[in-house]
């Protein structure tokens, strides 16, 4: 805490707040430290608050009449003690099915960066992944923390239609498709947890600041717990991690 | 209740968006010209919260199963009723068994129909708004029928008189801020943006609108960040893109220039091949 921010108007009813641009736990945890802060303490009228890797977006549901004041009371807000040291963070285990069938890219990707399919889900999968945030498409998590050894850039050429479930690296990053939609990573298997339902309340049952662990399972056990997805009601408490 | 005879080109249902769920990657969506869809609940005594359809292009035709009230706004597409050539900007009673159809637009690209108390169709997250992945409908198709409020008070249509700013279609100059990388942008670069006449090209939908020509640069990408409906992104291979209703929340490209609330509605009405100025404004 007590970064330098940087404070600006972003249009008629909003403000956008950054830190330093870097991908950083401790710099998350403020950011979402102050998210909290703002949507439980600003009380002057209602407003929504997005958050990414190094800044926050306040969207007013009004005109902002005088962007000065706002900067003082936001400013004032941050510098409050921090009734939490850290936000709530769960730890979310993600069953993923690392078959050729899902993991359309798998021998392709396996090859270009010379390493045995073992190895890759091994690597993929024994790592704890830090949720930044929720963007891009309805449910679609920023994960950090994939290991060095799996960065890959992007495909030139985008695929049209990545199938829903679809785990996936591009670039630095690892992902689930939280819908079909074109796209341009590297898909490595599929998981049959749907993770954003927009008949639920809240939709998405991960949030930012929540952990991810990729859980390797074969394809029998893939459609079990697809079968169980859609006949019965999923808890995704079941999903937790206990230490 | 209301049947879709024709669903023309692209008809949806929209309001005012999907607000509050931003957190989770869901679009804000809603009207793309909030303009016009206020001004058509307003010209019927609704609340700005209704629901309306939005055609694109070119018009649906419907059949109304109940009496009601209703106003046309946005987009010129020749409204008839029973065949009949009708005026936008009022309210108008429809009885049973009425035709309400549509041709090709003439001016503008998006028109608006609101009916007394507003479209009660699925509500998906707080908003009825049609969007792909949150609704199970993600247009209007040919033979749904779509739900109205039934009622009671269907003469009371006070806002008859409501003054429309008629330039509003043909204005071509969109009014925008700096964006949080503007000044990555060199002065020239700066300055070229406010010269150059920028064409609408045929990459133009509710998620985003794409300008013609090329804007050479070399601006790094960008930490993912927040974006809104209005953000202008600058890609390297120097494509501007104009975030509309249906865009992703959070967006990678550099945020050069922000549109004002009004020059969304503006560019909403715009379609492939359209011309456009931008010009700078201060908060």
């Amino acid at each position: 805490m007590n970064y330098k921010l940087r404070f600006s108007q972003y249009n008629e009813c909003s403000i956008l707040v950054e830190w330093q641009a870097i991908i950083d736990e401790n710099i998350l945890q403020d950011v979402l430290i102050y998210k909290n802060k703002i949507e439980n303490n600003y009380i002057k009228q209602e407003v929504e608050v997005i958050s990414t890797y190094n800044s926050i977006l306040i969207i007013y549901n009004s005109t902002i009449d005088n962007v000065n004041n706002e900067f003082l009371d936001l400013k004032r807000l941050y510098n409050l003690p921090n009734t939490d040291k850290k936000v709530d963070s769960r730890t979310f285990k993600i069953p993923v099915c690392y078959d050729d069938e899902f993991g359309v890219d798998l021998v392709n990707y396996s090859k270009v960066k010379n390493l045995s399919k073992k190895k890759i889900i091994k690597s993929h999968s024994e790592v704890i992944y830090t949720v930044y945030f929720v963007g891009f498409l309805p449910g679609f998590l920023y994960l950090g923390g994939l290991d060095a050894t799996l960065h890959l850039d992007r495909k030139i050429t985008p695929n049209l239609n990545v199938k829903k479930g679809s785990v996936a690296i591009g670039g630095k990053q690892t992902g689930i498709y939280p819908q079909d939609s074109p796209g341009g990573w590297h898909i490595i298997g599929n998981s049959p947890i749907e993770q954003f339902n927009p008949k639920h309340n809240p939709p998405c049952f991960i949030r930012a600041g929540d952990k991810v662990k990729f859980h390797p399972i074969s394809k029998p056990e893939y459609y079990k717990i697809q079968n169980e997805m859609n006949t019965s009601n999923f808890n995704p408490e079941k999903l937790l991690l206990h230490d | 209740m209301i049947k879709v005879l024709k669903a023309g080109f692209y008809s949806t249902i929209q309001d005012q968006g999907r607000s509050g769920q931003r957190s989770f990657g869901v679009p804000v969506s809603g009207a793309m010209d909030l303009y016009s869809s206020e001004f058509a609940n307003k010209l019927i005594g609704n609340e700005k919260e209704a629901a309306v359809i939005e055609m694109t292009m070119t018009g649906a035709e419907f059949q109304f199963l109940k009496p009601t009230i209703i106003a046309i706004t946005g987009a010129n597409m020749r409204p008839k009723l029973n065949g009949e050539s009708i005026s936008m900007f009022q309210s108008l009673s429809i009885n049973f068994n009425d035709i309400l159809s549509f041709g090709n637009v003439t001016n503008g690209f998006r028109s608006y129909i609101a009916v007394k108390g507003g479209f009660i169709t699925e509500s998906v997250l707080g908003s009825r708004s049609m969007s792909k992945g949150i609704t199970e409908t993600t247009r209007i198709i040919k033979g749904a029928v779509l739900e109205i409020t039934n009622s009671a008070s269907l003469l009371t249509s006070k806002n008859a008189k409501l003054k429309l700013d008629a330039s509003f279609l043909d204005n071509d100059t969109l009014e925008v801020f700096k964006g949080p990388e503007f000044y990555e942008l060199t002065k020239g670069l700066q300055n070229l943006l406010f010269n150059q006449t920028f064409q609408v090209s045929k990459n133009n939908n509710r998620m985003a609108y794409q300008f013609l020509p090329l804007i050479k640069n070399n601006l790094e990408p960008i930490l993912t960040s927040p974006v809104l409906p209005g953000t202008i992104q600058l890609t390297p291979s120097g494509q501007l893109i104009v975030l509309m209703r249906d865009a992703q929340t959070t967006g990678g490209y550099p945020r050069i220039l922000q549109l004002t609330q009004n020059s969304i509605n503006i560019l909403s009405q715009k379609t492939t091949g359209n011309c456009l100025k931008m010009r700078l404004k201060d908060f």
